[in-house]
């Protein structure tokens, strides 16, 4: 079964030719030929996916690095010591990301189909789809940084391209959802920057880019991070890969066993030319740019805001990219160098804050939302908070543990969106029907808006059912996924606290567990709001179930939301734990994720958690019920004084956008009207240009034309010409035209020339 | 029985006389068969110098050159009296005065 290992290329290989395929023929196709396709091409994704999982299993999760076929020597610059092989790297990490992309991906490849139906640009959505799956397979499965920051790009291009789909709807929309796409790629860039320089840091301390070499192994401390500070070595580490470090030209190990050995042996210093750095401090500034990055693609405070804007894209796009897998990339980077940080104490403190800030936040501001979209949106932010935070406090099992459960439930819960907004958005189309040429149609309708909805649960039940779902994995509701992950990742914080007294972990624990009670609120408030109580507006009061190709997705993914968690039971938890099994994924990422570590259940804490996740669930449904959400018809928490304010601030997304505007792009907008008119124009093109340059060249050339040259040199041969000319003038005269005179000509001409001839015989004859 | 002697200066003189003659016809006729007629002399007066001065140093070079002169001057009458009969064609006029077609 190793030979499975060598199919690793196809994971990329088979999405792109889907989406040739629909490039070039999907005109011809129809709509059921470019489902096909392209969930043909994702599902066999899955399929190759399936089978490196097993082979893995088969080879004792050994990693294995694959060539990609007739493109393994990518970038090779040898004089340089340069290498960037395009390398598979199948690792349990690698195959973990791989199982969630493509298998969220294909089940959200088939709702696609029902959702997109009738779309103009059916065959363009799918193709885009397909792009996206052939960068995001790229990010994941690449054995070096580069790799991964090609996928990275790539998703960010789709991600662009996905999120203004819709660029030329009508009345102003088109304008919007590319405006939404412009930010979000501009808030990217940002973060691409830092992973570009951490790239390069990177690549300045190691000599490479490669995470691992092939055949080479990670090298594991004997005892795990949490119960050693100072990670010891296993005696036995390594000596294949140092029999064969002695050949290999440049850079013998890859970045993580390097950076390991080098932490390991003390000391190290790194050189920059004009300075050098300690280790632990290079490895901070490096693991700092890569959290730039990560709170770019990942969603994080500074530079979230373009997530909640991306809900502009189709429903598919957000429950995909913005939710399940693109927006983790940051986390699966930043779990994939956990080498790195776990070395650098302040980068980890700063994750833990930034983490626990955001889920904090956009918990907050989700409990303001009226759009059924916007409130996953900022729940997405949230969640993502989570999983940052957990890789600051070292759970990077629980990190990727929460990433997978999150892809689950938070795919399932957009396209339960997505569905709901379908539905009501044909009741809508169905009441026009019926009640034609009455006020009703000049009445702008957003079928987006939780306050036009309630009481969908009896008209999309099995919406209802699966997004209930969702919900409570979601909130964190035992035994459901989200529970379990959710769990993890507070237990780890606080144990960070109290084992090791680190401040950041009992500043991230509180933080995330308001901003558990938070996630509780707002979901049971959008329940609440949209299936429960009595419809508030007809297109609820007619809204239609989806029909089966959006439906089944819901429910497979219901299906995994609720039994997600036992990927990753804790020990110490009754019966469930001998059911699956103890710390199945830990386990399993411990092969290739250096510091994971399994968390041990604790009573105190799950109880903590569902209680307060219940309790807020409940006050949500107390305030959210479907008297006061009659008789308003405005949000209760509005007009309540004694929340309005707050509410009014979580509604108005805390003003980032507007801070945002008024201390950065406002002022940088006038540093370059300033630079473009001071600087650059008065100055430059002005003064040095038009003064100085033109000005000087303009003087020393009128100097050289006027004085110099018409002066004296035009001056000299006009005064030439004319002196010839009056002397031509008079000469003219001696030619009269009488042959006589010409003849007298010639005599004196004679004359003249024989007395030149004779003149010394004539001097002679006169004695002189 | 040598035949008297007669001094070189006066065949110079005649000459110059002779040429002088000439060239006063040249320069004060009008008509261009006079004026012809006129460097005929000329070309004489010099022919006679150079005769003069042959027999004065008893070389033929002066008598084979007057054969050059009466050589040329012969195909001049020939040329210049054709010219002048084809002027008088086309002018009606010999009168050397009135050609100056390139003066106006």
């Amino acid at each position: 079964m190793e030979n499975f290992f060598n199919l690793v290329p196809l994971i990329v290989v088979l999405p792109a030719i889907g989406l040739l395929i629909n490039l070039f023929a999907g005109k011809y196709l129809g709509e059921k030929g470019v489902s096909i396709v392209a969930v043909g091409a994702s599902a066999s994704a899955f399929f190759v996916s399936v089978l490196l999982w097993i082979a893995l299993v088969d080879t004792g999760y050994k990693a294995a690095v694959v060539d990609m076929p007739l493109l393994d020597g990518w970038i090779r610059i040898p004089s340089a010591g340069v290498d960037f092989p395009w390398q598979f790297r199948v690792d349990t990490l690698s195959v973990t990301m791989m199982l969630v992309v493509t298998g969220v991906g294909s089940l959200i490849h088939i709702y696609s189909i029902g959702y997109m139906h009738g779309d103009q640009r059916f065959p363009r959505f799918f193709v885009y789809l397909n792009l996206f799956l052939v960068f995001m397979l790229t990010l994941v499965s690449g054995n070096n940084y580069l790799m991964m920051f090609v996928g990275w790009e790539g998703v960010g291009l789709c991600s662009y391209l996905l999120i203004g789909f819709w660029f030329d709807k009508p009345k102003g929309e088109g304008w919007k959802n590319s405006e939404a796409a412009r930010k979000a790629f501009i808030a990217n860039r940002i973060g691409d920057f830092g992973v570009i320089i951490a790239m390069l840091l990177t690549f300045w301390t190691f000599g490479t880019l490669d995470y691992y070499k092939p055949h080479e192994e990670p090298i594991h401390a004997v005892a795990h991070a949490a119960e050693a500070e100072e990670p010891v070595f296993a005696p036995e580490v390594e000596t294949e890969a140092e029999a064969e470090a002695a050949l290999a030209p440049v850079s013998p190990l890859g970045v993580f066993n390097q950076a390991h050995l080098w932490l390991e042996e003390g000391g190290h210093r790194v050189d920059f030319g004009l300075f050098t750095m300690s280790l632990k401090g290079t490895l901070t500034v490096i693991t700092l740019l890569f959290l730039l990055g990560a709170t770019g693609k990942s969603a994080q405070i500074p530079l979230f805001v373009w997530l909640p804007d991306a809900m502009a894209g189709p429903t598919p796009v957000s429950a995909l990219i913005h939710a399940a897998t693109m927006v983790t990339a940051g986390v699966y980077m930043m779990v994939r160098s956990n080498v790195l940080f776990h070395a650098a104490d302040v980068t980890s403190f700063v994750v833990t804050i930034i983490g626990a800030t955001t889920a904090l936040m956009a918990g907050f501001i989700a409990m303001g939302q009226w759009d059924i979209k916007k409130v996953l949106a900022y729940s997405t932010v949230s969640q993502l908070g989570f999983m940052v935070a957990a890789v600051g406090v070292g759970a990077y099992s629980a990190a990727m543990f929460h990433l997978v459960t999150h892809a689950f439930f938070k795919a399932l819960l957009f396209l339960g969106a997505g569905s709901v907004i379908h539905g009501v958005e044909h009741g809508h189309h169905h009441a026009l029907e019926h009640s034609h040429g009455t006020h009703h149609d000049a009445e702008p309708f957003d079928a987006q808006d939780m306050r036009n909805m309630g009481g969908l649960s009896r008209r999309m039940p099995i919406t209802y059912w699966t997004y209930l779902f969702g919900t409570l994995a979601l909130a964190g509701i035992i035994p459901f996924a989200g529970f379990w992950s959710k769990d993890e990742i507070l237990l780890d914080s606080l144990k960070l606290g109290t084992e090791q007294g680190r401040l950041d972990g009992y500043i991230g624990f509180a933080l995330l567990l308001v901003a558990a009670a938070f996630t509780a609120f707002y979901m049971s408030r959008q329940l609440a709001m949209v299936f429960w109580g009595k419809p508030r507006s007809e297109a609820a009061n007619q809204a239609s179930e989806s029909g089966l190709p959006m439906t089944i997705p819901l429910m497979a993914l219901a299906v995994l939301s609720a039994i997600g968690g036992f990927l990753n039971i804790p020990d110490g938890f009754p019966l469930l734990g001998s059911l699956f099994g103890v710390h199945e994924l830990t386990s399993w990422l411990e092969h290739s994720v250096v510091y994971a570590h399994a968390g041990s259940f604790n009573l105190l804490m799950a109880t903590i958690a569902v209680v307060v996740a219940l309790g807020a669930m409940y006050v949500g449904r107390l305030i959210y019920n479907d008297r006061v959400l009659l008789a308003v018809r405005r949000d209760p928490l509005e007009t309540d004084p004694r929340t309005s304010r707050a509410f009014a601030l979580a509604n108005a997304k805390l003003y980032w956008d507007e801070f945002y505007f008024k201390y950065i792009i406002w002022p940088f907008r006038d540093a370059a009207y300033w630079l473009a008119e001071k600087l650059d124009w008065a100055f430059w093109h002005d003064f040095v240009h038009e003064r100085i340059i033109y000005g000087s060249f303009r003087r020393a050339t009128d100097l050289l034309s006027g004085p110099i040259d018409r002066g004296i040199i035009d001056r000299a041969f006009n005064d030439v010409g004319v002196g010839i000319r009056a002397a031509a003038a008079r000469l003219r005269t001696v030619q009269t035209g009488f042959v006589r005179t010409y003849a007298l000509g010639v005599l004196f001409g004679a004359v003249l020339v024989m007395f030149i001839i004779l003149f010394p015989v004539i001097r002679e004859l006169l004695g002189m | 029985m040598e035949a008297p002697e007669v001094a070189t200066e006066l065949y110079v003189l005649l000459s110059a006389i002779l040429f002088i003659l000439g060239t006063l016809g040249v320069l004060l006729r009008r008509n261009a068969i006079l004026v012809f007629m006129s460097i005929e002399l000329m070309l004489n007066a010099a022919n006679l110098a150079l005769a003069a001065f042959a027999r004065q140093w008893g070389n033929l070079d002066g008598q084979l050159l007057i054969f050059f002169v009466m050589t040329i001057a012969a195909a001049e009458v020939a040329i210049g009296l054709a010219l002048i009969v084809a002027i008088f064609r086309s002018k009606k006029s010999i009168n050397i005065d009135e050609l100056h077609l390139f003066k106006n």
